[in-house]
């Protein structure tokens, strides 16, 4: 079977100032999101703060446990249903941490117990993490990404040459800001299990113009007479057709992961199936401008 | 190459026997014979899937640094007073300093003397002199405070290491992290109050004699004897919930503390009520008696960190070094009272940092939501693999479940912990390791419509796309890298299953799948290829 035809020639570099138009603008649009809200809605991991995880035998109504946790009198208490309708699961989340052994999360507990009954709930998840472990964990995340992105650049730097790496890094840097932007637009908290999914990107999205850049730099010997332009256009035809299977089969496998995984990795998945789907436009229509681009500004003097 | 394709051969049947060997024991119950010749690691679950409690405890070592300014300060004060050189007062300021004001300038040198020969890791930082008064501000060096620091945290963990073992506790881990904080992780652990406040209780226990002479009330209301000070015992009724606290009027000065404690037992009385009988060693039963007879009629306060759990009166000297502690305790309280005694109080508080406690049945959900997600995910892949590679595609499927296997291996060989990001790990992995197979046969395709033997467009499929299977497996294993570095738990995880899975699946895609293609080829001389 063949989806692509071997022929194919598409013009992907005479589209440059379309995509590029299209990911300025996604980006900036990230941008304003993330302005608007204040920067992204940090979770739990960074925010600090404790959150109690409950699920009912019997029929509860969410708003019977609101009601049974306003009366705690703590600040900022929230009450979301997990999981699917019906499943009487709910997430009570709180700003307040306590690092006395008594914690709020045993208050909440308790609370709980004596409205609904002891044998009624089951206490399935507590968290609570405290605002200085949250604030190291930010810096430490936000670092892991930012040196990735460096490992990155000299890897390729060194294995390939240092206007592909810088192609490459920014295609990351879209991906990452568009996906940034997209969790911050619906409104979904940035927690640690996002940020392995920020770094997946980082190290999956690469992959895929990696293996452009590798036909490119095979091209180059090959085809001296042509212009850079014109190899990198040719470059990202001969790969298309791995670009796009090897894609698919990721997206199926992610879609699976967002549908059956589980409520804990839902954004996870999300996140992951955003920045998959960026990643792979970018490698065809972001990464090969930039090395041209790169390659205006600073000529190469000797090609490989 | 036929020589070579035999080693592979070998290679792969060696990798894939020792992979079921790891891998046993994670799925049957392997018989005692097998331990001690073969592996018998399981794959270790996270606390996310097996649930349990995981905990970072702050050690406050400044606390521990106070501390010891308050044990120097008794200790000068008896020694100068022993000396006989006059001073007023003695305090300490912030948590590492103190100042002392000596009243006579004339036994500066003797005082100057004594100290350094004592206290050699007090420093002087200050020296005020005026009407006759000297004003020392003397404060511990940077070495010792470092020292003490180090010594609180490592004693702390020591101490919480006893208290968990005691306790009984299958696999914890009990880890310093960073300069003062303490990792624990306790699987499968169900009363997770109780067991916080077996590990973070200070535990320091404390006799004092309460101060007979003034009233409580007086006290209370400002004036304080300056030797004294007020400690409440705080009760709560178990029945209606209700605390209460009574006021006691004790001296400053800690008669004995529970560093001379021998051991701490759970007996109970007539009413069938709990209580904790200490004995102390030697030195501490000698203490003790001495105190009981210096203060016979007095009341003896017995304090548990700040709160005092009972004060009787001494009637007679008490040889033999023997206390209890009564407290209206449950069966489970006075155990749990004792060990902690036992296992030694915390040389300085701890703070909970972050706390993280999974149930059993969330982590058996989590479980049975990854394999199904795994299963429909691989299943699916299966499928578009034969699909659209035939036959060439029905190798990368076997190769893909070689991988699996790997990974699950390994995580069996190197005692890496399973955890439901993990999962998503191996789910991700399955997505990514058909990329090697899909370059390799992109380009064998490419090579066949050039015009190539099968042969040749084998060979050149794979040589060519080597490069770029190695170079986009590293940048992520970077990446990966990082994120192992940073995360915590069940974020390692997810690296650990990366890392692993894709390394492995060079092997699998590029190493095992040529294999079958270098048979084919070679052996049975096939002209055509399925793909």
């Amino acid at each position: 079977m063949e989806l692509f035809k071997p022929t194919m020639n598409i013009d992907f570099i005479g589209k440059i100032k379309w995509a590029l138009l299209f990911s300025i603008t996604l980006m900036v649009l990230s941008g304003v999101s993330l302005l608007v809200k204040g920067g992204p809605r940090y979770g739990l991991d960074f925010e600090g703060g404790t959150l109690v995880q409950v699920k009912f035998s019997r029929e509860v109504d969410i708003g019977a446990v609101r009601d049974a946790v306003s009366g705690l009198d703590i600040e900022d208490v929230s009450v979301q249903g997990f999981g699917e309708k019906g499943a009487n699961e709910f997430i009570i989340g709180m700003k307040k941490t306590s690092e006395e052994l008594e914690g709020i999360s045993d208050k909440v507990k308790e609370t709980l117990q004596s409205q609904f009954g002891v044998d009624s709930l089951e206490i399935r998840r507590v968290e609570m993490v405290g605002p200085k472990v949250g604030q190291d964990l930010r810096k430490k995340g936000t670092l892991a990404i930012l040196f990735s992105l460096i490992g990155m650049l000299i890897y390729i730097w060194w294995r390939f040459e240092l206007r592909f790496g810088v192609g490459g890094v920014l295609c990351l840097f879209h991906d990452v800001t568009i996906t940034v932007g997209f969790l911050s637009f619906f409104n979904k908290p940035v927690d640690l299990l996002i940020i392995a999914a920020l770094l997946t990107i980082v190290g999956y999205s690469i992959n895929d113009t990696i293996v452009v850049m590798d036909r490119v730099r095979e091209n180059l010997k090959k085809m001296s007479h042509k212009s850079l332009p014109e190899i990198i256009n040719v470059s990202i035809n001969q790969t298309f057709s791995r670009t796009i299977l090897t894609n698919m089969t990721v997206l199926v496998v992610l879609i699976c992961l967002y549908f059956l995984g589980g409520e804990v990795i839902h954004d996870f998945a999300f996140s992951l199936l955003i920045g998959g789907f960026f990643g792979t436009y970018s490698t065809i229509y972001i990464a090969g401008p930039l090395v041209i681009y790169w390659d205006k500004l600073f000529p190469a003097k000797r090609r490989r | 190459m036929d020589k070579s394709l035999k080693w592979r051969f070998l290679l792969l049947v060696v990798v894939v026997a020792v992979s079921i060997l790891y891998l046993i024991p994670s799925f049957v119950r392997v018989p005692s014979w097998w331990e001690g010749t073969f592996p018998s690691e399981k794959i270790a679950l996270g606390l996310d899937l097996q649930g349990g409690m995981h905990l970072i405890l702050e050690v406050e070592t400044e606390k521990a640094l106070a501390n010891s300014i308050d044990r120097m300060i008794s200790d000068i004060s008896d020694l100068l007073f022993n000396e006989r050189i006059p001073f007023d007062k003695i305090e300490r300021v912030e948590n590492d300093k103190l100042t002392l004001e000596l009243l006579n300038t004339g036994f500066q040198d003797k005082l100057n003397k004594l100290l350094q020969d004592r206290f050699p890791n007090l420093e002087k930082l200050r020296y005020d002199e005026k009407e006759g008064i000297a004003v020392y501000t003397l404060g511990l060096r940077a070495s010792d405070k470092e020292y003490l620091k180090q010594f609180a945290v490592d004693q702390g963990l020591e101490t919480i290491r006893n208290r968990i073992d005691e306790f009984g506790v299958s696999e914890p881990t009990i880890q310093k992290q960073g300069a003062d904080r303490i990792l624990i992780q306790l699987p499968g652990i169900k009363d997770d109050k109780r067991a916080l406040s077996l590990i973070g209780k200070t535990a320091l226990l404390e006799f004092k004699i309460v101060n007979d002479e003034y009233d409580v009330k007086r006290a209370l209301a400002g004036e304080m004897p300056p030797d004294s000070e007020v400690l409440y015992s705080k009760r709560e009724n178990r029945t209606t919930g209700e605390s209460t606290s009574e006021p006691y009027l004790v001296k400053k000065t800690t008669a004995l503390t529970g560093e001379h404690l021998q051991t701490a037992r759970v007996n109970f009385d007539q009413f069938n009520a709990a209580y904790v009988t200490i004995s102390f060693d030697t030195l501490g039963s000698k203490i003790f008696e001495r105190i009981t007879r210096e203060n016979v009629k007095k009341r003896l306060a017995i304090i548990l960190d700040n709160n005092v759990y009972s004060a009787p009166v001494i009637r007679e000297p008490i040889a033999g070094g023997r206390a209890s502690i009564e407290g209206r305790f449950t069966t489970e309280e006075a155990r749990d009272l004792a060990i902690v005694l036992r296992a030694g109080s915390l040389p300085a508080p701890v703070k909970i940092l972050e706390k993280r406690v999974v149930g059993p049945s969330m982590g058996q959900d989590s479980i049975r939501q990854g394999i199904i997600s795994c299963l429909i995910a691989g299943g699916t892949v299966f499928v578009f693999m034969g699909g659209y590679y035939l036959l060439s595609g029905l190798i990368a499927n076997a190769a893909l479940c070689l991988n699996i296997v790997i990974i699950l291996a390994a995580l069996a060989a190197f005692r890496a912990t399973l955890t439901l990001p993990g999962i998503a790990g191996i789910v991700l992995t399955i997505g990514m390791a058909v990329d090697a197979n899909v370059l390799i046969f992109e380009r064998i395709r490419e090579e066949l419509r050039a015009g190539k033997t099968p042969r040749a467009a084998v060979d050149a499929g794979y040589d060519r796309a080597m490069s770029a299977i190695i170079d986009s497996n590293v940048t992520t294993v970077i990446a990966a890298l990082f994120l192992f570095q940073f995360g915590t738990g069940p974020i390692k995880g997810f690296a650990v299953t990366l890392t692993i899975g894709l390394t492995a699946s060079v092997f699998t895609a590029v190493v095992c799948t040529r294999i079958v293609y270098d048979y084919f080829l070679s052996k049975r001389r096939i002209k055509k290829l399925s793909i």
